[in-house]
């Protein structure tokens, strides 16, 4: 692998992002409307025996969500790159393809985390009590997420070719990995069917782990669905799988 | 020395064949021009040198390195200038150009100088700051070789550098292009379907439907035209006609008022000419023969019939990669 050549293609993102505020406003805004609107009109329907209100509830999929948004939409810039040739100009350079996936996965896994962590400042707002300890941990399970989906964004991106396909990947694997990822209700309150889908879902696994470390109870309705240890294992593991399919298909498809 | 040697190579896609049994040579510095229509398969052969695309059959080396076997070494040893823009507009001309320089390993210590300096070598230090979504074309045009340069390439590939731009732009770039060679100790290896373009090459493959049909420099092909053709005004045309037949052994021939012959060079001949007939002539002219005379001669059309077969041709290819 090399480093110079991940070093940039992470620095040319990151300062593109920075340029773009409009990018980061519109980033931020999504979840807040989610969080604000859709999950106050919610909370009243939903009955909080659990001692947490369902806004609280879904805060920890609004961190998911957003980490989900930018990570994709950080990956299909590779679509960006190819329609306007930029692409071109790294898959002549002598890197390696590995390089490539690493370096826009993790540019997709900075952003993304810089995100999340604004979203995640909004903690007393919402009647939390964070430690430390806590808001380290929800911030490192936020980057090792981000850079499984990232990685899997990088993956779709290499099926398309221009971006007319952004709105198919927006509509039929964006939104439905959110409404299946425990985010906006627990998993195992799911028919079975979507239950297994769920569980199919990598972001399911990055909520759950945030839920572990952001709730102080294990059982009841609105607790993880998952073991902490499984959660971990599933990120690890499909990050690696992911960034080896994608090297794979840019070393075919260029 | 040959910095890059093509043996017999063929590449197809599907049922076409669109680099044909292709073999040439390279000395190092020098410009090499690779000219043909569209469609003739200029781009698939630039490919397979630049390692994007694996030959069907046959073997291209770089440097030594072959292009399917040692593509880590080629790209090394090669910049290229895309026929469409690979630039990232929303950076500035210097950050692509770092952006560059990073990803071909260009020593930290040296990477500012370089690219102060090759920005320099285009005239566009001035502009290092601003977006390139702000250049010209011509600008992007510039600032896509300067960033090929960044890394010292031994070659130096140009695929169509002057499509759409205009003429000024065009005329300064081939300018600045003749340059290089000398200036970088690079060779340059370019295509074209502008004939007036190859003339600053110092070898010129002629391809069409994928298949070489002439190799030489600008003159020797020119030559194999026939030459210059000389056109006298005189105030007798008749006797001078006579005159020169007699004594130069020339097919004299009269059209509009003026004599006219070819000859192998026009130059030493219109001295010598002059100096027989001098007292009669009222105006001298000489023509040359154009590349795209070559071009005709060879295929029996000119290259800027953009021939629909030829963009058909391309548009196959294109679809069959992206299947592919």
């Amino acid at each position: 692998m090399e480093f110079n050549a991940i070093y940039v293609i992470v620095a040319r993102e990151f300062k593109k992002f920075i340029r773009e505020r409009s990018r980061l406003f519109s980033a931020i805004a999504r979840p807040l409307l989610w969080l604000f609107i859709v999950g106050a009109g919610l909370s009243r329907l939903v009955p909080s025996d659990t001692g947490v209100s369902y806004t609280q509830f879904i805060f920890p999929g609004i961190l998911g969500m957003t980490i989900l948004f930018s990570s994709i939409f950080s990956s299909i810039s590779i679509i960006w790159d190819k329609e306007f040739g930029f692409m071109k100009e790294i898959l002549v350079a002598p890197v390696s393809r590995l390089s490539i996936v690493v370096g826009k996965a993790l540019s997709g896994t900075i952003v993304s985390t810089i995100q999340a962590a604004i979203i995640l400042a909004l903690f007393p707002i919402l009647g939390f009590n964070l430690s430390v300890m806590q808001i380290i941990a929800v911030i490192l399970i936020c980057a090792f997420t981000s850079f499984s989906i990232s990685a899997f964004g990088i993956v779709l991106a290499t099926f398309y070719e221009s971006y007319e396909s952004f709105s198919v990947i927006m509509n039929f694997i964006v939104m439905p990995m959110f409404f299946l990822s425990g985010a906006m209700y627990p998993v195992k309150l799911l028919p079975e069917i979507l239950q297994i889908c769920a569980k199919i879902n990598p972001l399911t696994y990055g909520i759950d782990a945030m839920k572990h470390v952001i709730f102080k109870f294990e059982t009841g309705p609105m607790s993880p669905d998952i073991p902490l240890i499984i959660d971990a294992a599933v990120i690890i593991i499909t990050s690696v799988i992911f960034v080896l399919i994608a090297g794979r298909a840019f070393e075919r498809k260029g | 020395m040959s910095i890059i040697k093509v043996e017999n190579l063929v590449k197809r896609f599907g049922a076409i064949t669109a680099v044909n049994d292709v073999s040439f040579e390279v000395e190092e510095g020098t410009i090499f021009g690779f000219l043909g229509p569209n469609g003739a398969g200029k781009t698939t052969t630039i490919n397979i040198l630049c390692t994007l695309l694996a030959p069907t059959s046959g073997k291209a080396f770089i440097a030594g390195h072959d292009c399917t076997k040692e593509s880590a070494e080629v790209r090394k040893a090669i910049g290229i200038v895309f026929q469409d823009t690979t630039l990232d507009k929303d950076l500035t001309a210097r950050e692509n150009l770092i952006f560059h320089a990073y990803l071909y390993n260009v020593a930290k210590d040296k990477m500012q100088q370089r690219v102060d300096d090759v920005l320099r070598f285009v005239d566009l230090y001035s502009r290092k700051d601003d977006l390139v979504k702000k250049f010209s074309g011509g600008m992007k045009r510039r600032l896509e070789v300067a960033r090929g340069m960044i890394h010292w390439p031994r070659v130096l590939f140009l695929d169509e550098p002057t499509l759409g731009l205009d003429p000024q732009s065009r005329t300064n770039l081939w300018e600045f292009i003749a340059e290089l060679p000398e200036k970088n100790k690079v060779t340059i290896f370019m295509t074209t379907h502008y004939m007036e373009e190859a003339e600053v090459c110092d070898r010129i493959a002629i391809i069409d439907n994928g298949k070489i049909i002439a190799m030489g420099t600008p003159n020797e092909l020119k030559k194999a035209v026939g030459g210059d053709v000389i056109y006298i005004k005189t105030t007798d045309n008749a006797s001078a006609k006579n005159e020169i037949e007699r004594l130069f052994k020339f097919n004299v021939a009269e059209k509009e008022s003026e004599i006219y012959m070819t000859c192998g060079m026009g130059d030493t001949c219109i001295p010598e000419i002059i100096n027989t007939i001098g007292e009669k002539v009222i105006s001298v002219r000489l023509q040359r023969p154009t590349l795209n005379d070559v071009f005709l001669k060879l295929t029996g059309k000119t290259i800027r019939e953009e021939t629909s077969s030829g963009d058909d041709i391309k548009d196959f290819v294109r679809a069959y990669r992206k299947r592919h």
